[in-house]
């Protein structure tokens, strides 16, 4: 009865691993309902920022913010990569990070050099094992993510691009469409594309030239709206990000729990036949016996 | 002519107050700034202090901003509350450490990937001695 005896084991280790994932599913379950709201808490400022940041690019021309100009040539890149903290979560990173080495590739066959804004550890960890240029990162973020912990890293990418290091920045995340469905994505961060922000609504019942008074000078006032407009849409990206890997985390675990449970039933049958076959060979031996006296 | 405007006050984070206003008073870098219907359009950065804000026909309501942006149109005023305390050197302070952390780490690198194969060996031995002890006690 050896293998019956491995067989039970092995059913039992893999209940085990079953109330795991099925715990971790519940988990990530409650967890994305939280990520999901905060997504929806950022997007008000995204929206109310981009509005500004829109009317400033049409409004004030003598000074044109150096995140609005678009360079001629493009010589040296700066990514974000916003991966999640932690792993089991599906294809999530996988994705993402496929995406961004095929661009990395076909970028530096053109010649161009890459520095790496790594958000989220699963991201840092890959880029070191790569080789790839990490210019600054920020990890363990936690489920409630903090724009403070962003803005260091954040500014060196912005002043890399100021300081003309970068001549484009580009953001690559996961969005969130729904539970089932989230789906990696390149965006360009730097400069700012007018497509981006012409997407915010218009001034209301004004067109023309309209400018707005400026205290206490335009400069600064547009660095600083210019600075948070960026941060915005970054910290936007990371609560897409964290809605995602919860609800993949969510599906995979949910399907590691029903696989667990396919296992089981196939285990426990090979379990029964092995036991029926020995009770079987017991019963023919002891008829046997029986016949022979 | 409307006598009120509407009034925005949101950080990264989440949505603070959304609302009609008749009155409003603000922390403007410059000095304190009352605001009514129809102001001209401005631009201004705030410092940390409170937002008094005077509904229609409410008391008057007191929100705590950390600093930020006010944007004025004539109908609508939006303040853009910032949810950490920012200042240019801070940031710049934060920004250094962050470039000093990349750099260590790119440092540690190779060390990071040699204990990462490290450990690869240890958990391969570890699993060869086990599958030896298992063939020994299948022998015995």
């Amino acid at each position: 009865m050896a293998g019956s005896r491995e067989v039970r084991n092995k059913i039992k280790s893999v209940k085990n691993t079953q109330k795991i994932t099925r715990a971790m599913e519940m988990v990530a379950a409650s967890k994305m309902r939280k990520a999901q709201e905060r997504m929806k808490k950022a997007r008000p400022y995204g929206e109310k920022i981009r509005n500004v940041a829109a009317h400033m690019s049409r409004a004030n021309t003598e000074y044109r913010h150096p995140f609005l100009i678009e360079r001629d040539t493009v010589k040296r890149i700066g990514i974000v990569v916003v991966t999640s903290d932690k792993g089991l979560c599906g294809g999530l990173n996988t994705n993402v990070l496929r995406m961004a080495l095929g661009k990395m590739k076909a970028w530096e066959g053109e010649g161009e050099q890459i520095e790496v804004c790594c958000i989220g550890n699963k991201g840092l960890g890959f880029m070191n094992r790569l080789g790839a240029n990490v210019a600054s990162h920020v990890i363990g973020l936690g489920d409630s993510p903090d724009l403070e912990k962003l803005i260091g890293s954040v500014k060196v990418m912005l002043d890399g691009y100021t300081q003309d290091r970068f001549d484009r920045v580009y953001i690559f995340y996961t969005r969130f469409i729904n539970t089932m469905k989230q789906e990696p994505v390149m965006e360009q961060l730097l400069p700012l594309s007018d497509e981006r922000l012409r997407s915010g609504e218009g001034p209301k019942g004004q067109k023309g030239s309209w400018d707005y008074i400026y205290e206490p000078e335009a400069k600064p006032v547009i660095d600083d709206i210019m600075v948070r407009y960026v941060e915005a849409l970054i910290y936007q990206a990371l609560t897409e990000n964290m809605a995602s890997e919860q609800s993949a985390r969510m599906v995979a675990m949910k399907a590691a729990s029903d696989n667990a449970g396919s296992v089981i039933d196939e285990l426990t049958l090979i379990y029964n036949k092995s036991r029926q076959a020995a009770i079987t060979k017991e019963l023919s031996e002891i008829v046997g016996g029986a016949a022979a006296v | 002519m409307s006598t009120v405007f509407h009034v925005d006050i949101v950080s990264a984070e989440e949505s603070i107050y959304s609302g009609p206003a008749e009155f409003l008073v603000a922390p403007a870098e410059a000095g304190e700034v009352g605001i009514y219907p129809h102001h001209t359009p401005m631009l201004t950065r705030i410092k940390p202090g409170s937002v008094r804000i005077k509904a229609p026909l409410q008391e008057e309501e007191l929100i705590y901003v950390s600093g930020g942006m006010l944007e004025i149109q004539p109908d609508v005023v939006t303040i853009l509350a910032d949810t950490a305390v920012r200042g240019a050197n801070l940031d710049e302070a934060k920004a250094t450490e962050a470039k000093k952390r990349a750099e260590e780490a790119m440092r540690d690198r190779t060390s990071s990937i040699d204990y990462a194969r490290a450990q690869a060996e240890l958990a391969e031995s570890i699993a060869q001695l086990a599958t030896i002890q298992k063939f020994r006690k299948r022998g015995h």
